[in-house]
């Protein structure tokens, strides 16, 4: 009772505390704080005694442990020696490379179904309205798990391409689609000098080059539009801007395709996407998709038909009309769950665990856990780092929010 | 579950805070019911048959410790646990012992602070592969897919396996054995390694168990046996001692069909002792005088109980190899009851 | 001036000419289709290709099914039997039927206990759902549900659930005696009385431990879809309170308990469920007292109840900035206090407002119960991955399985959603 700041007034009865508007808040809160202390204590002193019951102790050493252990898909150097913190951040960047991949296909899928559920084909959304429905109301784990059935039972494994009269083949003699991923063929770079990160780094400074290239030809025309009236047809000089490097440099580095070939028990060569991870990242983004196409569709319909109409009215062709008065305004509906939809993926993603996809949860969360047994460490961790990201992208969603918000007069 | 249910509101109203850790023996005896870990479903070892009956070999030893403790085989609480949760479970008190094919090393020892109080099935690491891929030799596996069962020793015996014998491989990490099963049977994956015991069971319950081969590699050391908590030498000192006693009975020649007439006495002293027609050795463990006669009722000896769930005739069909007495040139060796 | 008018007038028709059908195109099916299915030529392509699909996917799925096979033991069988041809093996379906509903552990002979109790669910729920078509009265029923499910499912005296029932009973009398003098006096009667009730109760019913007993069954034998309701349901109602008080504290003026509800949903909505299973099943136990054994489906049930809460006091919290802040003060104006303006004032209309968010989180809630399976208990999910699959008579038998699983969600967690947007529609009494 001693956290009042109010000085009492000199008729002050302890009743006051509890029938007074003026001080009941803080009896409350005094109460409320103490439940809290209380229930930290319970938890904390609980946990001091197992532990020191067990001889245990909370320490993050392990972390510069070495792992041990191998992990297949690896962004970073990695091998069996690295430190568990190597390994943690191996998964990490996994979680994030499936969470990245995942966003973008659910995004292009769920536009694309929103926009056709709105159809005036009956069939087409009809289909839609299937489809959304049926991905939303089964348990994801599930789809994930079907999806990897089909790489597991129904996708040719490479023992299917081996032997003289193989049950399956290359697509094209390029692409080889097996139960264990697909692999496709690597494009490298053969001039010695650009082989390695050097000729990627050159085609990157390229493309970038290009897209600067093509928004200043953009703006040059849009000027030119302003003082003449007539826009000067862009289209052959930005594709000149875009390919004719790109095909140059191509050319003078000496580009070259690495095309998978069977050798020994596994393709070897080119680019390989695992099962797990194509297995997750369709799973999850299918899935979301449906939820997005929902989220498409009622921002779309959230403009008033009015809206069309005024633009119809102005003479807009119906691709103009999309572009410049449905879509912006619609944008503003839909972003914000569509940002929750990511986070939802990007969390959902730590089903990895299922299909044996070293994430973050099957390396931290996973294997290094069962080997040092560090549960408590292992788990806070695992927690902190969902947490940060989930925090960091609701503060640039809040961020853009405040940022589009309709600004009153 | 009523009761810890009416438990757990009390404890989380926080009006029932305290408890005081008592013995681990003291706790079995009030709750009338032994709570052992096992394997989720590793068929030999620990599985539930049809009617949700656990057996097998380390069921075999989570019942005779309950018949020495509780008199009754059947007091026993199975506690199915994966290689992630066993330790915990364990440390926490939720079971009472591990009986889950761990492999006893230094860091569960020391670090983890458990007691493995034997070893009752000496085990190694191998690799089992599809016999038409023609591979004979584990050195011959370069660049292949391999399954790893996860949460035990094995990812990392593998990784040094191939690192020292400098081949590649792509590891295919998966939590329990039955996910590993289909992925190998469809052939996503070239080789299933774990322990060969394991890999006996698993093979036990393909539909073509000839189709496959497991290969003459062992690599690694898998000693494997019960444990418990650190801490509580009392209730390690019962586990110990009545797995030493299905052991001794097997090396004493005392077997579920003479046990009634060897228990009225005999000429050898030792067996005398550990029936406890002499001496007091169960007195010392805290326990009836005829502990190790209920565990000896409960599966029969050492012998028996291999021969019943993992032996020759049965599908998993594992010969005794190291795991014979040390009479018969195996490593089982029991101290002396005395 | 007439009859001029009337020579320039040739013809005037005095009756209406039949009306004539619309032209072949326009009317009909054919009108129909050419309005819905071929309006432009990017239209009918798309139509087109929509067609072939579905006839691709309805010609290969059609004689499986059809030639599915309900009554083997086991896939080798089945194969024996198809001789090639494509078809289903749903034996595995019968054959593991109780597994799949049940679990592998739940007495056969106890079966018809989770089955009532799952009947009675509906009785039980029916005044919820559709309380404007069913009498008051069975909201008694509905209140003492709970307990007899828990009796049913669990088994045990009926002394157990009697006793947890006399206590909610004296804790709302103890509530009603004391609320005149104020609502916070009546919380606290409340929560003594009941406490008072439950610790006597607890002697009594350890004391009178074979009452009417059934069976008793512990919870870690219960498994199969069977598992997935009991969860789905024990959290969503236990989550629907609790997340009524977060969203409360959360707009509360009072700053510690705003920034104690603000941590605890922040926190529990940034990390993924699975995590929090995770601290259920490997890292609980080191927080509670030594010796006290909670088991593993009560574990999950407070974490998953903890995640869902939060999620519905975000959905409540949004109903409640929603309205207008007009109620508030007029709730203020007439000398309510704060317990009585939420409960007769804001809480309906806010919760009205927040019905299909809540219902979203149930369904999210329901599906994300399979996550269960990732921490080895044995759910529908866990089950089909598990001892199933794995099983030597059923080794690659998934699309069965995994089409069982669909089926056996896609009902629930559709009719959930459709039932609340006809829910909506019904409580949509305003702007008309």
């Amino acid at each position: 009772m001693t956290t009042m700041s109010d000085p009492p007034s000199e008729s002050f009865r302890p009743s006051q505390l509890l029938n007074d508007t003026r001080y009941r808040s803080y009896t409350f809160q005094f109460i409320a704080l103490l439940c809290l202390i209380g229930l930290m204590a319970f938890l904390g002193i609980n946990l001091v005694r197992n532990l020191a019951a067990a001889g245990l102790n909370i320490s993050f050493e392990f972390l510069g442990e070495p792992a041990g252990y191998d992990i297949n898909q690896r962004l970073l150097e990695y091998d069996s020696q690295s430190s568990h913190w190597r390994a943690s951040v191996v998964g990490a960047l996994n979680t994030l490379l499936v969470a990245f991949v995942g966003c973008i296909l659910a995004t292009i899928i769920g536009v694309v179904v929103g926009v056709l559920r709105l159809s005036k084909n009956w069939l087409i959304s009809k289909i839609m309205s299937v489809y959304v429905e049926i991905f939303r109301n089964v348990p994801v784990l599930v789809w994930i798990l079907i999806v990897m059935a089909v790489f597991v039972a129904v996708l040719p494994q490479p023992r299917d391409f081996r032997g003289d009269s193989p049950e399956a083949s290359m697509f094209l003699d390029l692409f080889a689609f097996t139960g264990r991923g697909f692999y496709f063929p690597q494009p490298y770079f053969t001039v010695e000098w650009a082989t390695g990160s050097t000729g990627w780094l050159i085609i990157i400074a390229l493309l970038v080059g290009a897209l600067f290239g093509t928004r200043a030809m953009l703006a040059r025309a849009t000027r030119i539009q302003e003082a003449t009236g007539v826009r000067p047809n862009t289209l052959w000089i930005n594709l000149a801007i875009w390919f004719v490097p790109l095909i140059l440099a191509c050319v003078i580095m000496g580009l070259a395709w690495d095309i998978p070939e069977l050798r020994g028990f596994n393709f070897q060569g080119g680019i390989f996407a695992r099962n797990s991870f194509i297995a997750l990242t369709l799973a999850l983004s299918i899935y979301t998709a449906a939820f997005i196409a929902e989220n498409v569709r009622a921002g779309i319909l959230a403009v008033s038909k009015g809206q069309t109409e005024a633009a119809a009215s102005l003479g807009l062709r119906p691709n103009r009309i999309m572009n410049l008065v449905i879509l912006p305004q619609a944008l503003r509906v839909i972003i914000p769950p569509l940002i929750s939809q990511y986070l939802n993926l990007t969390k959902n993603s730590s089903l990895a665990i299922a299909v044996g996809y070293m994430d973050l949860t099957g390396t931290l969360g996973g294997i290094t856990l069962n080997q040092t047994g560090r549960a408590i460490e292992c788990v806070l961790l695992l927690m902190l780092f969902y947490l940060t990201f989930s925090l960091a992208i609701s503060a640039i969603m809040n961020v853009y929010n405040n940022a589009v918000k309709l600004k009153e007069r | 579950m009523k009761k810890s249910v009416i438990l757990g509101t009390v404890t989380i109203a926080g009006l029932a805070a305290s408890a005081a850790a008592a013995a681990t023996l003291d706790d079995v005896k009030a709750r009338g019911t032994l709570n052992c870990g096992v394997t989720t479903g590793l068929v030999g070892f620990a599985a539930p048959d049809a009617n949700g009956e656990w057996d097998g070999f380390d069921v075999g030893v989570c019942r005779a410790v309950a018949a020495a403790v509780l008199g009754d085989p059947t007091a026993v609480e199975f506690v199915p646990t994966t290689g992630k949760t066993r330790f915990t479970a364990l440390a926490s008190g939720e079971i009472d012992m591990l009986a889950r094919n761990t492999t006893w090393t230094f860091s569960r020892d020391v670090d983890l602070k458990f007691e493995f109080v034997g070893i009752n099935y000496y085990d190694g690491q191998g690799f089992m592969v599809p016999k038409e891929l023609g591979v004979s030799s584990a050195k011959e596996l370069d660049g292949a897919t391999v399954c790893i069962q996860t949460g035990t020793t094995t990812e990392l015996n593998l990784a040094d396996f191939f690192r020292s014998n400098n081949i590649s491989y792509e590891p295919v990490p998966i939590e329990t054995n039955a996910e590993a099963q289909p992925l190998y049977l469809e052939g996503a994956c070239d080789v299933y390694t774990t322990d060969a015991s394991g890999l006996a069971a698993t093979r036990a319950a393909f539909e073509n168990p000839g189709d496959h081969v497991v290969l003459p590699e062992i690599i690694s050391k898998e000693p494997l046996g019960p444990l418990v908590r650190h801490g509580d030498n009392e209730w390690g000192d019962i586990v110990r001692w009545t797995l030493n006693a299905l052991i001794a009975a097997e090396e004493l020649g005392i077997t579920s069909a003479n046990l009634e007439e060897l228990a009225a006495g005999s000429d050898n002293p030792e067996i005398n002792r550990l029936l406890g027609t002499e001496g007091n050795l169960g007195e010392m463990l805290g326990l009836e005088a005829d502990w190790a006669m209920k565990a000896l009722m409960a599966g029969g000896n050492y012998g028996e109980l291999f021969e019943k769930n993992i032996g020759e005739n049965t599908p998993i069909g594992l010969s005794r190899g190291l795991n014979a007495q040390w009479t018969d040139g195996g490593l089982l060796y029991s101290p002396p009851f005395r | 001036m007439s009859d001029t008018h009337a020579q320039s007038v040739a013809f005037v028709r005095d009756t209406m000419l039949p009306e004539q059908e619309p032209p072949a195109t326009e009317r009909g099916v054919i009108k129909w289709l050419r309005e819905n299915l071929f309006p432009d030529w990017i239209n009918a392509i798309l139509t087109l290709v929509a067609i072939y699909f579905l006839y691709k996917i309805v010609s290969g799925a059609w004689p499986w099914f059809l030639n599915g096979i309900w009554s083997t033991d086991s896939l080798a069988e089945c194969r024996e039997i198809l001789q090639g041809t494509t078809g289903a093996c749903f034996s595995v379906l019968t054959e593991r039927w109780n597994q799949l509903l049940f679990g592998f552990q739940y007495p056969n002979e106890e079966y018809w206990r989770p089955t009532l109790a799952f009947i009675l669910l509906f009785v039980a729920a029916a005044p919820l759902l559709f309380a404007m078509y069913v009498p008051r009265k069975v909201l008694i029923f509905t209140a003492l549900y709970p307990f007899i499910a828990f009796w049913l499912i669990w088994g045990g005296t009926i002394i157990v659930p009697i006793v947890a029932l006399v206590g909610f009973i004296a804790a709302y009398v103890a509530f009603k005696q004391f609320e005149r003098n104020s609502f916070a006096a009546g919380l606290g009667a409340g929560v003594l009385a009941a406490a008072v009730v439950w610790y006597v109760g607890g002697f009594l019913s350890s004391a009178m431990s074979g009452v009417l007993a059934l069976p008793e069954v512990p919870s870690r034998d219960m498994g199969g879809f069977m598992l997935n309701f009991i969860l789905g349901t024990v959290c969503v109602s236990l989550s629907l309170p609790i997340g009524i008080l977060l969203a409360l504290g959360r707009q509360s003026s009072m700053p510690i308990i705003k920034w104690i509800c603000v941590v605890f949903i922040e926190f529990i909505r940034g990390v993924p469920l699975i995590t929090l299973l995770f601290v259920a099943n490997v890292v609980l136990a080191y927080f509670l007292p030594p010796g006290t054994n909670f088991d593993l489906i009560l574990r999950v049930i407070i974490m998953i109840t903890m995640f869902s809460s939060a999620y519905i006091a975000e959905v409540i919290r949004g109903g409640l900035a929603a309205l207008p802040r007009g109620q508030y003060e007029a709730a203020d104006s007439l000398g309510l206090d704060y317990p009585q303006a939420m409960r007769l004032i804001i809480m309906p209309q806010a919760l009205k407002i927040s019905i299909p968010g809540i219902v979203n989180v149930a369904v999210g809630l329901f599906k994300d119960t399979t996550l269960v399976s990732v921490i080895s208990m044995f759910d529908l999910v866990g089950m089909i991955r598990g001892p199933i699959l794995a099983s030597t008579e059923w080794n690659g038998v998934y699309w069965e399985l995994w089409g069982f699983a669909i089926l056996m969600f896609f009902p629930v967690c559709y009719g959930i959603s459709k039932y609340s947007q006809w829910l909506e529609r019904q409580l949509a009494t305003d702007h008309r």
